[in-house]
């Protein structure tokens, strides 16, 4: 399968199941359009006849078609040439046989290997310090910070059991990742500070490495949390959504208060502090701004420039949720943003966008596109009394309740559900070019668009899609222009 | 007349031979927290 497209100026080709990515001419690109057809249709008629080849098809003589229909297309141009058109076909023939195009899908049998392999290994905790928050975002997914329950903090008694719960459930695994969350976990930055501690004081002897996070919407930032974070913290995310309007517009206190005049200069420091690097300003746009590229404007114009600016997530009904007429908009925001890297780039004033943050040569290994997040199994969520949840867009939903962290998981028919998410476990996912890029998608989205974990939330796929294509189209440009 | 460039990449088949040791970031941790990205992950053996 192949997934070809046009933007930026490059005539871009993918071959989804190698992974393989080229740059090709108009005349390569309509050939192998051609060809994707005559090759489709025999992959379609094969899998009917349980994988056999039927042999139904002549491609050769269709292949030779298709190189016909070239030499009236490009009549009186260079291209044109039956010799070329054929030294073109050539080329074409050559990556097929090395590998790199029209490759098949052979990894279904693989689908669930990683999981069932790993099976009740833990690597990863989302710890909500703190179910309690300084501010009043109307459009949080965690409604206020409470998740829909009472105000709670964590103690460091629990923390220090989540801790050991996931050191005794981690197997043979040596990066642990925490991530301190809310809430506003910095209302509860002591219980940080002592479960850091307590990690580090034991980290050696077990074998482990503790990879810290932090995200925080920056009110209680002080020296304190700074030379901490910058000390303890692999990465902190910082919540801005650029604009002061746009901003204020939902991260207000409790009065009503916009938070933009006071937040900015304490991330301005903490980032300086940082060295400008390992830190992400996250940004979340919803149906008020989908011209979001201005709030990355003026993110950029205030000095931040490792950026993550994400789409809503909240319920249907909710005034804030992207609607079908903002589709286009932002899909041509997503253009321009790319255009405004390789511009950025031009100038020597290069900046980070997390989606388009693709390693060509050390992206994820199959196993890992094909399995998705991990949540539910090698990733969950503790609450402030230590329950366990499949991630923290599923706290407070009783009945994704996994277990908590005295007893392990209990609920494994909810862990059953999650260790099958992967992307051939969605039928509309099985034909799509992105799946191996995706995953299959977040199954929290997925629940909240759907009702099933299993289910697809189509709009946040579009999304996802143009964002790829942004992305892929931004590394070539850097590979061409280095 | 050169028709095709091709950009190098991690060629995924091959990927099945030596991947799969799960010591990779858990891609939600790492920036949004509410849309996965794992195409934006980086393999912590061929970082090394």
């Amino acid at each position: 399968m192949i997934h070809q497209y046009k933007l930026g100026g490059y005539n871009i080709v993918l071959d989804v199941c190698s992974g393989a990515l080229h740059v090709v001419d108009d005349l390569s690109y309509d050939i192998i359009a051609g060809l994707e057809e005559i090759y489709s249709h025999q992959e379609k008629l094969d899998s009917e006849n349980d994988g056999e080849s039927c042999g139904m098809i002549d491609i050769e003589t269709l292949s030779e078609r298709v190189l016909f229909e070239m030499q009236k297309k490009y009549a009186g141009t260079d291209m044109g040439d039956p010799k070329e058109i054929r030294a073109c076909y050539d080329q074409i023939m050559e990556l097929k046989n090395a590998g790199k195009l029209f490759t098949k899908d052979s990894y279904e049998p693989m689908a669930g290997e990683l999981k069932a392999r790993t099976s009740g290994v833990v690597k990863a905790l989302c710890l909500h310090i703190a179910h309690t928050c300084n501010l009043n975002c109307s459009y949080c997914f965690a409604s206020q910070g409470k998740y829909h329950g009472e105000r709670a903090v964590m103690s460091f008694e629990v923390g220090k059991r989540a801790l050991d719960f996931l050191i005794e459930n981690s197997g043979s695994r040596r990066n642990l990742e925490v991530d301190f969350f809310g809430g506003e976990p910095l209302m509860n930055f002591q219980v940080v500070k002592d479960l850091v501690a307590y990690a580090r004081s034991i980290e050696k002897e077990k074998g482990k490495n503790f990879r810290f996070t932090l995200t925080t919407n920056g009110v209680l930032v002080d020296d304190d949390v700074i030379d901490f974070a910058n000390r303890e913290c692999s990465n902190v995310v910082l919540s801005l959504d650029g604009r002061k309007e746009v901003h204020d517009r939902f991260r207000v206190d409790f009065a009503g208060n916009g938070s933009w005049e006071k937040i900015v200069p304490k991330f301005q420091k903490f980032v300086k502090a940082r060295g400008g690097k390992n830190y992400y300003m996250r940004g979340t746009f919803t149906h008020a701004n989908p011209d979001f590229l201005e709030d990355i404007k003026v993110m950029l114009d205030l000095g931040f420039s490792e950026l993550s600016m994400e789409p809503v997530v909240c319920a249907e009904d909710d005034p804030s949720r992207l609607t079908d007429e903002d589709l286009p908009i932002v899909m041509e925001q997503y253009e321009k943003l790319a255009e405004l890297m390789i511009q950025r780039d031009r100038e020597g004033k290069p900046f980070t966008f997390y989606h388009y943050m693709i390693d060509l040569k050390g992206g994820p290994c199959i196993y890992k596109r094909i399995s998705g997040c991990g949540s539910g199994t090698e990733y969950m969520a503790v609450t402030p009394w230590g329950d366990l949840y499949p991630c923290h867009q599923f706290v407070g939903e009783e009945k994704f309740l996994l277990g908590n962290i005295y007893d392990g998981v209990k609920n494994t028919a909810v862990q059953d559900d999650f260790a099958a998410c992967n992307v051939y476990s969605r039928e509309e996912c099985r034909n799509c070019w992105a799946r191996l890029y995706c995953s299959g998608g977040c199954a929290a989205n997925a629940y909240h668009a759907t009702g099933s974990v299993r289910g697809v939330y189509k709009y946040g796929c579009e999304l996802f899609k143009k964002r790829i294509e942004c992305a892929l189209m931004v590394a070539i440009h850097r590979e061409f222009n280095q | 007349m050169e028709h095709i460039k091709t950009i190098e990449t991690r060629n995924l088949c091959e990927s099945a031979k030596n991947g799969g040791c799960g010591e990779c970031q858990t891609s939600c941790q790492s920036a949004c927290k509410t849309s996965c990205g794992i195409a934006n992950q980086q393999c912590e053996n061929e970082k090394k």
